[in-house]
């Protein structure tokens, strides 16, 4: 359903800095996939989401979501097809606004914004019920300002943003990353629910292989920019964090923090 | 003070009213610090008095400044978003032009308007200026409070928060961009035209400072009247204006602090720093308590 086809990406290009991050990925993503995709740093995880959200474009290449060639769609343009969580979860939310007016904003992802009043006690109501299931009381402070809220709270709020409105694949950018283990654990817990309710197709990038082996099913290995290793759901239940070092310990996984975590 | 001068400060307060919610939208809403207003203002000064001056009715020769307003706030946008100048040199770029602009709309330094028919004609037989004015600043007030918190609207608070989140969300942060700047600079061509009906000259040097005396009194109106909620928000700016024209007024008329006209800026400035300091130090909650 999604399909990147060649895509390079270098930045700085022209200039003594330049540095190659992505060189000739072709990825082909089923509707209901949900990809983790693990690698070292600079392998090109962050700059593969941000080639599909349109953030960055490919120099050359396409990238088909659909029937629709979106190859040359800036960010804005894509937000109907593309939903993403930030890593920093202050990057995913307006500290400044409340939280209604922060899901508002997402509920209207990919429709024309005219001059209604953004908010009614109907989406109130729907936002109340959205919130609830988290279990975090979130439901009774809609007009608090998210600047309130702690990094996993506003993270669970990302959440439930990127997947208030349709969109064809979620991102999820290292989403736990910046979370103590126990909030990590609960928000990778939601992510799990929330795509399975959702039957939502899903990248997400982790910094963790025993999250990447624990979730999702296909795995996909980046290094220096190229895919390495692409594990789909039969082989990939039959992984282990050993395994994936056996195989690329030597310099794919020369990263103390995937060891580690 | 006396009452005469009373009024003076608030029919001035309420003249600039328009200007400060226009700052507001950039400064605040936007988070574009906009120089472009310096020139905005005196342009609106300057279209209104040459159109009435050629005999156009003076409601078209508003909305006329307002336009020219808007446009030239849409050239500091263009050049910041188009053509990724940095926005506060955009800003000064579009300023400088305006003046020369200006210069050319009126064909000279200085338009008098006297004896000339004034958007306040029909209605100064019934109400007093003040009052008019007061009305028109609430109407517009309560105008940009619907859009802001309008779909539309909320989408150009968040370009100003957090633009990454607003395209992430579908939001074109460009054209927001460019619509709040337009809306901006038109207010502030509001003001000038206004002004320069009210006090019956345009003159090509209104300008200078215009920008400072707007972000004084969105800074003063936020220190007095801190609040979180855009209806409270652009409340405290209008009531900034006026309390900071009665400020300056009371201040001048002071005869024991021995300040005259010509110390207008120093006390301009002395105003903004003292309401950038003090909710800082807390000296405003202790005076309070």
């Amino acid at each position: 359903m999604i399909s990147l086809a060649d895509i390079h990406v270098t930045f700085n290009p022209g200039t003594p800095l330049a540095k190659p991050a992505l060189l000739g990925i072709n990825l082909d993503i089923a509707a209901g996939e949900f990809i983790t995709v693990i690698g070292s740093n600079g392998a090109g995880k962050s700059t593969l989401l941000n080639i599909i959200s349109g953030d960055i474009l490919s120099e050359r290449g396409r990238i088909m979501v659909g029937t629709q060639d979106v190859t040359t769609w800036p960010t804005a343009r894509r937000a109907p097809l593309v939903s993403r969580v930030f890593q920093n979860p202050l990057a995913g939310s307006c500290a400044d606004l409340t939280i209604e007016e922060n899901l508002v904003l997402a509920f209207r992802r990919g429709q024309s914004r005219g001059l209604r009043p953004a908010l009614n006690n109907r989406l109130r109501d729907q936002f109340q019920a959205r919130l609830a299931s988290l279990e975090l009381g979130l439901e009774n402070r809609l007009c608090d300002r998210i600047g309130l809220l702690s990094g996993g709270q506003r993270q669970a709020l990302s959440l439930v943003m990127a997947t208030l409105s349709p969109a064809k694949i979620l991102l999820l950018d290292e989403h736990t990353a910046a979370l103590d283990p126990k909030t990590a654990h609960f928000i990778m817990q939601l992510t799990d629910q929330l795509v399975t309710e959702h039957s939502l197709t899903t990248l997400m990038v982790t910094h963790s292989m025993r999250q990447a082996l624990s979730v999702g099913n296909r795995l996909l290995m980046l290094h220096e920019g190229r895919v390495v290793f692409d594990a789909r759901a039969s082989e990939k239940v039959n992984l282990s964090v050993n395994d994936l070092l056996n195989r690329f310990g030597s310099d794919a996984l020369n990263n103390d923090s995937l060891l580690l975590s | 003070m006396s009452f005469v001068a009373f009024l003076g400060a608030i029919e001035t307060g309420l003249l600039y009213g328009f200007l400060s919610l226009g700052v507001y939208l950039s400064f605040r809403v936007l988070k574009f610090p906009d120089l472009t207003v310096d020139g905005s203002f005196p342009l609106g000064a300057a279209v209104v008095a040459t159109l009435i001056t050629q005999g156009v009715n003076p409601w078209i020769a508003t909305v006329g400044a307002m336009v020219a307003g808007a446009l030239a706030g849409l050239c500091t946008a263009v050049l910041s978003v188009r053509f990724n100048i940095l926005n506060l040199l955009a800003s000064i770029l579009t300023m400088i032009a305006l003046y020369s602009i200006n210069l050319r709309i009126m064909g000279r330094p200085n338009v008098p308007l006297l004896n000339q028919p004034t958007l306040f004609d029909d209605l100064e037989t019934v109400l007093p200026v003040w009052v008019i004015l007061l009305v028109g600043l609430g109407l517009t007030k309560v105008l940009i409070d619907f859009f802001l918190t309008s779909d539309l609207g909320l989408a150009m608070r968040a370009t100003g928060m957090n633009p990454v989140m607003a395209s992430a969300q579908g939001i074109y942060t460009d054209r927001l961009i460019l619509l709040g700047m337009a809306m901006s600079n038109a207010l502030a061509a509001l003001s000038g035209a206004l002004f320069a009906q009210v006090n019956g000259f345009a003159d090509v040097a209104l300008g200078v400072g215009t920008v400072v005396v707007g972000l004084a009194t969105v800074i003063l109106g936020e220190a007095i009247f801190p609040s979180r909620t855009v209806r409270w928000a652009t409340l405290a700016v209008v009531l900034g204006c006026l309390i900071y024209r009665l400020v300056i007024a009371t201040a001048l008329n002071a005869d024991f602090l021995g300040l005259r006209a010509q110390d207008l800026n120093l006390v301009t400035a002395t105003i903004v720093v003292l309401a950038l300091v003090l909710p800082k130090a807390n000296l405003l909650a202790k005076l309070k308590r």
